[in-house]
Parts: C-alpha cells; structure tokens; sequence
C-alpha cells in the first residue's frame, strides 16, 4: 500500500515539477534555468520541514516515504540540475554554470536546514 | 533543458487525429498544460520514484554515508544526458521524440534523481559534525553530477556517430533506440 502511494505521490511530484517549470519559464526568459533552482529550493525546504515533524512531533515515518521520498523526491530533480550547468557550459556561461550548480546547492542544503529547524520549532 | 522547446508550436505532424480537446485548444498552447503531456511526466515520474526507493534500499550506505543517493544521482544524471543528446540528434521534439523525452527525461529520470533527499542528507550529515563526510558528499554530487552528464552526451554523441556511418540514410524519428511502444 505504502508503495503504491509512494508511486503515485512521485508521479504527482514529477507533473508538479514540470508544470511549475513551464509557468516560470513562461514568465522568467534568463540563461539562469530558475524554475529547475526554485523547485530544488522548496523542495528541499519541505523535505527538511517533514523530516523534522516526523524527528520531533510523532509524525509516522510512512509519511515521509510517501510525501518525501515520493512526492518531494519526484517533485526535486538532480539530473535536469546537473544537465542544465552542463548547458550552460557547453555555451560558454561559466559563471552562470558555477552559480546554478554551486547556488543551487547551497541553497537547498539551506533550505532543507531552515525546514528542519522550522519543523523542530512548531 | 534549458531551451525554449516547451514553447514551440506543435508540428503538424505530432497533432492526433483523434482529439478533440486538441483540436479546439489553441494550437500554440505550452506543454505543461497539455494533460496528455502532464500524464506522460507523471507516469514516468512515477516509475521512476518507486524505482529510487528501491535501490535506495537494496544498495549500502557504510557508516550512514548516503552513498545510495549518490549513485542514484549520477546513474541518473547520465542517462538524461545520453537521452537528450540521443533524441536531439535523431530529429525535432515532436512526436515520437517528445514522448520519450517528456516519459523517460523529465519524468522518469527527473524523479528518479533526487535534489532534496541529497540536501537533507547533506544536513543530517552537518548535525553529526561529519564536516568532512558532508562536504565530500556535496562536491562528489556536483562534479560527480556534471562529469557523469558529459559523459552520457558523449556515449550518446559517439553511438550516433557510429550509427549513422553504418546507416547514412537513417529518417529523422527513425526511433531507432527510442521505440517505446507509441504511435507519433
């Protein structure tokens, strides 16, 4: 049962992340992908909040199966992250690559951080 | 990704025959609104996230190191890089293309690979003061991340190569590693 919400709470987070994506784009016309840099951010601020409501309020640990390792983990992505610093290599924006790889990074390790003491808080 | 494909007009060739929805909507409507292409995503995406927490659970993390997270990653960062390589040089996203492109890159590798778990680990690892592990983790996710991205454009790069000398007169969405089982 777990596995099957898990599949689908990640189906949900994977269509969330390319919508969001599309609206931004839609919006934002920059070298810098900030649709991919604002849903790695948000991601990874919920993904802390949870970890920290399931640490320290008895939240049950399926619910971060499904909503963090599924829909969070779907939501968030790695390898469009990584693909789009190599774009922006390959044409020349070396700045700009080491600004979405390194800022993406640290900011969501931020995030998930400020998620976390947030949810320790409440 | 980072290309304004999304906001292309479908080709006439990649509209169905047979909808109509599509047919009345504005033929220039982006992708992310289209539910046939939201539901691709989401089924890859899907998959793809139950297919993370399977081998998250199977592959060892010595000393709580989050070594199956990375993996994944760059397993995953790879083959979108050899994927969008690949579909690139085969032909414009329509069709075929697009559909393996939305099914298996942005939905399937997109959530197969990780940006928030690898954050929290990140975290968990800071709180334990394992400076150290934590940093190490971070710089092998990055460049692990983009090394293992150019990569698969080169295998996807050099397999082209090596298919088209073999086979010069190869049409445009030929499909020939993309077959997925869908009419264009």
């Amino acid at each position: 049962m777990i596995i099957a919400l898990l599949a689908a709470a990640g189906g949900l987070g994977a269509a969330l992340r390319f919508i969001v994506d599309g609206l931004v784009r839609a919006r934002v016309r920059a070298a810098l992908p900030v649709g991919t840099m604002l849903i790695n951010i948000t991601g990874s601020l919920l993904l802390g909040f949870l970890a920290g409501l399931v640490l320290a309020h008895q939240v049950p640990s399926a619910l971060q199966t499904i909503l963090g390792t599924g829909l969070l983990g779907g939501y968030t992505t790695f390898s469009t992250a990584s693909f789009e610093s190599v774009r922006l290599v390959q044409s020349g924006r070396i700045g700009l690559a080491l600004l979405n790889g390194v800022g993406t990074m640290i900011m969501c390790v931020l995030a998930a951080a400020a998620g976390l003491g947030l949810a320790l808080l409440v | 990704m980072a290309d304004p494909i999304d906001h292309q007009m479908e080709s006439a060739a990649a509209l169905p025959v047979d909808s109509d929805v599509d047919a009345l909507a504005p033929r220039h409507r982006p992708l992310h609104l289209k539910v046939r292409y939201v539901a691709l995503v989401a089924l890859g995406g899907a998959v793809g996230a139950l297919a993370r927490y399977a081998l998250t659970t199977v592959l060892p993390a010595p000393q709580g190191w989050p070594l199956p997270t990375l993996l994944v990653n760059l397993a995953g960062a790879f083959a979108l890089g050899a994927l969008l390589e690949g579909l690139s040089r085969r032909g414009p996203d329509a069709g075929r293309l697009r559909v393996a492109r939305l099914l298996a890159g942005t939905g399937f590798m997109g959530a197969f690979t990780t940006y928030s778990t690898l954050a929290l680990d990140a975290v968990h690892l800071f709180g334990d003061d394992r400076i150290g592990a934590a940093f190490l983790y971070l710089a092998a996710s990055l460049f692990g991340g983009a090394a293992a991205t150019i990569l698969g454009i080169w295998a996807a790069a050099g397999h082209h190569r090596a298919v088209s000398r073999r086979s010069p007169v190869t049409a445009p969405g030929h499909g020939t590693g993309t077959s997925i089982g869908m009419k264009s």
